[in-house]
């Protein structure tokens, strides 16, 4: 699955930096039916969450009211050098990660 | 107790004449620009444009061999950044072989039969989308040139045709529409002009990928006709036709529409 993010390559100390990111998925509500009756199973991404240098400072859960293709966008204050580490998971076993790096003066 | 009914009976005379007046050059607009500020914005940024997760997927299916051949698009084509440049601005092309014009989606599905020796992807496949959007996207901002080959000319008349021809139950043609009602809107949508610069393009209400066959197709439906099957002639007539009548726009996909 592809995934979009996008957080500033650098920043000064103490600045408040936007995060971006956009995840490729359907987000099957499991409220449709197909033309023959049948329910289409749901299927979403049901957690998000985003870790800076290993400590956690966004959480997000999500919902069948969610769009496809969830574009999930935060601020957070630039401290340290280091990584961000996203990850998505949600029904039928789908899990996905992503790293950004950034450099902070 | 019977309540009283009150019957209006509205009847719209409209005289509409067959041949509507085209759109002059100078009032040429772009679908981007009937868009919400919100809708724009999220065109404008890479990060946010939802057809951008496409053109990846897009660029990783250039890359990947395929077929008996077991060669990819970049075997032949190369760096798809410059070999593509331009492209799909001049799509949908003539091709020789089988003397008709081709749309950009079986262009690629030709290369693959042809030179891959792969089976070919099916219309609003993800993967067709895919590539077709890495394609696209390498002619982003150039002016669109389709349709200047000499024997695409009785093709382009068929698709103008097709275009002014009315259709379906509520009896409309394209230009009803698209060229004599642009600044209107239909319920809360903007009409727009039909100008296919962003194609394949992100669409909220599809919530994915799509191509301007399925726009078309959707249109047909609208006005309760029966649409042409995907990679049917008269379809990609109407796309060339489309595509000539926006000659000189600057392309814009993946573009995002609401």
């Amino acid at each position: 699955m592809a995934a979009l993010i996008n957080v500033p390559p650098r920043a000064k100390r103490g600045d408040i930096i936007e995060i971006k990111t956009l995840m490729s998925h359907i987000m099957e509500t499991g409220y449709r039916h197909t033309a023959d009756g049948a329910v289409v199973p749901r299927d979403i991404i049901t957690s998000f969450s985003c870790r800076y240098n290993g400590t956690e400072i966004f959480r997000a859960d999500l919902f069948p009211a969610i769009a496809a293709n969830p574009f999930i966008s935060f601020f957070t204050v630039a401290d340290a050098s280091g990584t961000f580490e996203f990850e998505w998971i949600g029904d039928r076993g789908f899990s996905a990660t992503a790293k950004a790096a950034i450099t902070v003066e | 107790m019977r309540r009283p009914r009150i019957i209006l009976a509205t009847l719209l005379l409209t005289a509409i004449p067959v041949y509507a007046a085209d759109i002059p050059q100078g009032e040429r607009r772009s679908g981007t620009s009937f868009m919400a500020p919100q809708t724009k914005a999220m065109q404008d940024d890479d990060t946010a444009n939802p057809g951008m997760l496409w053109t990846l997927e897009g660029e990783e299916l250039w890359n990947k061999k395929y077929g008996t051949s077991d060669k990819a698009c970049a075997d032949c084509h190369g760096d798809a950044r410059t070999s593509m440049k331009g492209i799909a601005a001049r799509y949908p092309a003539f091709d020789r072989e089988l003397g008709q014009p081709v749309d950009l989606e079986q262009r690629i599905n030709l290369e693959r039969a042809r030179h891959q020796q792969a089976s070919p992807l099916a219309y609003e496949s993800h993967e067709l989308l895919a590539l077709t959007a890495f394609v696209a996207q390498q002619s982003r901002g150039m002016p669109i040139t389709a349709g200047s080959d000499d024997e695409l000319a009785p093709f382009i008349a068929r698709g103008r045709e097709l275009f002014m021809q009315r259709q379906g139950q509520l009896n409309l043609s394209c230009a009803n529409c698209h060229d004599d009602n642009w600044d209107k809107h239909l319920a809360g949508s903007a009409i727009t002009q039909a100008h296919p610069t962003g194609y394949p393009l992100y669409r909220l209400e599809w919530q994915t990928l799509g191509s301007l066959q399925r726009r078309l197709r959707g249109c047909i439906f609208g006005v309760r006709a029966q649409p042409y099957a995907f990679g049917a002639p008269e379809l990609v007539d109407l796309e060339l036709y489309l595509m000539t009548r926006a000659a000189g726009m600057a392309m814009e996909a993946p573009a995002v529409r609401p």
